[in-house]
């Protein structure tokens, strides 16, 4: 009596299931829907990051996208850069275009011991509401605010804030310029340059879009327009808009002049070797070849 | 049982210090600076040139577009020069800057102390003088006042109520004008009424000026149309929408003006500028400013020339006193703080609030208890700490879709909420970003 019960049971549920399986197996034909293989391969060779860098919500979007693109223009991985782009564009038979590796650099060197603090703000530790509200604790309102929203946007821990500086640092090695951080700034001060060789980096670490005595006034290393950047410059590099200079990163050929030239000190030179007394440093700049 | 709004609100403490002293004229400072920008619109443009010299009500600025108005030198003397200031809101605009010499009025203002009551001009010459001379909403909100009287067709105004509640604590310049310039200010509520071409007005002051409801009670029967009402005290009574609901129970819906329930609001400080701009041809080149604080020597209520910096207003109320912590222009609830005191008074200036050091700073912030404390407190009847927690996490389609932009950013959810949250400072933060994203949406 009792293995009859158990032996329905089995048998019962066995059919049961085995109906089921046949009529989900025509559901399944009759509504599947096609997905090209390759999106899922493309997918397992990119970062897996979902950063959003290039643009798309994550990195299955930008495989799909890769997938069914006619060309890869405009479409690139920050992150994975020339290496990643170049498996994939192997993979799909297409070609790979030349990421140029960027890095982010923030625009702005105003430490309190240049960029004195005029008020104390109390109110939550927020760059947005903060720059909503007014100039910032400096009179400069064009520079950082140092309440960290780019840290908190970086997914790649490739930022820190320094609370001495009140500034937030970037961790050359980590940054994959996903632009993150550009995107999170309210003062748009966070700038993604080319990488040199060796991380070198010459650019302005200013925004301050005043003129030269007001701009001065807020900040000591703010840029004060005075143009002798741009006139010893041999490369047509650097050019002044809005009371701002700006250099090139193509046209730059590191040979670091605008450098000492700058009254404010508002240029900055990194990872650079140190200078040696200046009759060779000439003669090292010369021979030394461009970096690029 | 006195009237009042039905939702929300709060009512913290009183600190009327400057109640009993007399508006006193504070002599013509040094030097003023005059931004471009004191009302709501577009700036006004600088029609002087560096080095004229401009008297005393000459015009300086002149309005563009509509939604604008003119602006007038304070003071008579040399343009010194036109450049950017840091103004109340924190950032550079442009001012002109002013260095006196003499105190030289231009000759169409009265000057004599005659109150004229009877009204010759019609309802659009009142509206035009309104312009000229540069009227706003000296409540605090600085709209320009010829736009609020020039109602569009297809709607109709029936009554004009005037807003003598003062509700944010420590302020009282209104309070004092309304004592010494009662027939002044009903004379001005006549012109309002004929510039609306309305027959009646109502004119809502808080219980704790009883004296100022009894004296412009007393003054009301000699000026047809007008009645006095006493409101139950109740912060923010003097918000629009607020004071229309506790006067006449009409309720403005979301993202209306008060024209579409008919009816207009003026500040008794408008009121006395249009008196002295219609009567007197005065422009608005001066307004009363309480200078306030419980460590100040000599807090008071002074009349100002528009330009003067608050750091000369301090010095004339006993100078900066040592334990401040934060200078406030406007009330302690709306205004906002200011670093640096040479920062201009300008029309939309109702006070300067000193708070000592304890008192101003702010409380450590907790976790959100849900005690809903915030929900009832908004005279709006949003829900602050949603309209919180989503601006923080930047979805701002919900936030509109909450009505984040109804926000009239009071302050009581901050007021009242006992974790400390800072739910006001988001709010704002939604509320420009709801408003730019509604602004580009238009664009296209």
């Amino acid at each position: 009596m009792m293995s009859s019960t158990v032996l329905i049971t089995i048998i019962s549920l066995s059919l049961l299931a085995l109906i089921s399986a046949v009529i989900l197996y025509f559901i399944a034909r009759k509504f599947m829907v096609f997905e090209d293989p390759r999106i899922d391969e493309v997918q397992a060779m990119l970062p897996a990051a979902n950063c959003g860098g290039c643009g798309f919500a994550g990195c299955r979007n930008f495989a799909e996208a890769l997938v069914n693109a006619e060309s890869f223009d405009k479409l690139i991985c920050p992150v994975g850069g020339t290496e990643i782009m170049g498996s994939v564009a192997n993979f799909l038979g297409k070609e790979a275009p030349l990421v140029d590796p960027a890095v982010a650099v923030l625009l702005c060197n105003g430490t309190p011991e240049f960029r004195p603090r005029t008020s104390v703000y109390t109110g939550p530790a927020d760059c947005r509401i903060l720059h909503n509200l007014y100039t910032g604790e400096t009179d400069c309102g064009y520079g950082c605010l140092g309440k960290g929203d780019c840290v908190r946007a970086c997914t790649f821990d490739a930022m820190y804030m320094n609370a001495e500086a009140g500034l937030p640092v970037i961790i050359d090695e980590k940054c994959v310029a996903c632009g993150a951080c550009v995107k999170a700034c309210p003062r748009n001060i966070i700038e993604l340059r080319k990488r040199a060789k060796k991380d070198r980096k010459i650019y302005v670490s200013c925004s301050n879009c005043d003129k030269g005595g007001p701009a001065r006034r807020a900040c000591k290393v703010a840029c004060i327009a005075c143009g002798k950047c741009v006139k010893v410059c041999k490369f047509d590099a650097i050019t002044i808009e809005n009371n701002l200079a700006y250099i090139d990163v193509k046209k730059c050929t590191f040979c670091r002049k605008c450098v000492t030239e700058c009254p404010t000190n508002c240029i900055l030179e990194i990872n650079f070797p140190p200078r040696k007394p200046s009759v060779e440093v000439q003669t090292e700049v010369l021979s030394d070849n461009p970096v690029v | 049982m006195l009237k009042t709004f039905p939702t929300g609100g709060v009512h913290p403490p009183e600190n009327k210090l400057t109640a009993d002293a007399t508006i006193e004229c504070l002599p013509v400072p040094q030097g003023v600076a005059i931004p471009v920008l004191q009302h709501i619109g577009s700036p006004s443009v600088v029609v002087v040139n560096k080095g004229d010299y401009v008297k005393t009500g000459q015009v300086i600025a002149q309005s563009k577009g509509f939604v604008s108005t003119n602006i007038h030198s304070s003071v008579s003397g040399k343009v010194n020069r036109i450049d950017s200031i840091i103004d109340a809101t924190g950032y550079k605009q442009t001012a002109v800057f002013i260095e006196t010499e003499g105190d030289e009025w231009i000759d169409t203002i009265k000057r004599d102390k005659d109150i004229i009551t009877e009204i010759k001009l019609s309802s659009d010459e009142i509206i035009r003088k309104c312009l000229e001379s540069g009227i706003v909403g000296l409540g605090g909100a600085t709209f320009p006042t010829h736009v609020k009287l020039t109602v569009p067709s297809g709607k109709k105004c029936d009554i004009l109520l005037v807003n003598g509640v003062e509700c944010e604590p420590y302020l009282t310049a209104d309070h004092r004008l309304m004592l010494e310039k009662g027939e002044e200010i009903l004379t001005g509520v006549e012109l309002l009424m004929k510039a609306l071409n309305v027959e009646r007005a109502m004119i809502g002051i808080e219980a704790n000026k009883q004296d100022a409801v009894s004296h412009l009670t007393r003054l009301a029967p000699l000026f047809p149309g007008i009645s006095v009402h006493a409101l139950k005290v109740k912060y923010p009574q003097g918000a629009e929408k607020q004071l229309i609901k506790a006067l006449i129970n009409r309720e403005v819906p979301s993202g209306r003006l008060p024209l579409d329930v008919g009816t207009v609001v003026q500040n008794v400080g408008t009121a006395f500028a249009v008196y002295e701009a219609v009567q007197k041809n005065k422009p608005l080149i001066e307004r009363v400013v309480t200078v306030t604080g419980r460590s100040l020597s000599k807090p008071g209520n002074y009349l100002v020339r528009i330009g003067t910096p608050v750091a000369r207003l301090i010095e004339a109320s006993g100078g900066l006193p040592e334990d401040t912590g934060k200078i406030i222009l406007g009330g302690p609830l709306m205004g906002k703080a200011i670093s640096n005191t040479e920062v201009p008074v300008t029309k939309g200036t109702s006070g300067i609030v000193l708070l000592p050091g304890n008192e101003s700073g702010r409380m450590e912030i907790s976790r959100c208890i849900r005690c809903a404390k915030c929900i009832e407190a908004c005279a709006l009847n949003l829900e602050a700490y949603l309209l919180m927690t989503l601006s923080e996490k930047g979805l701002f389609e919900r936030a509109e879709r909450e009505r984040i932009t109804d926000c009239m950013e009071c302050g009581s959810c901050s007021y009242t909420c006992p974790a400390g949250r800072p739910l006001l400072d988001y709010i704002r933060l939604g509320k420009t970003t709801v408003m730019k994203m509604v602004r580009e949406r238009a664009m296209k």
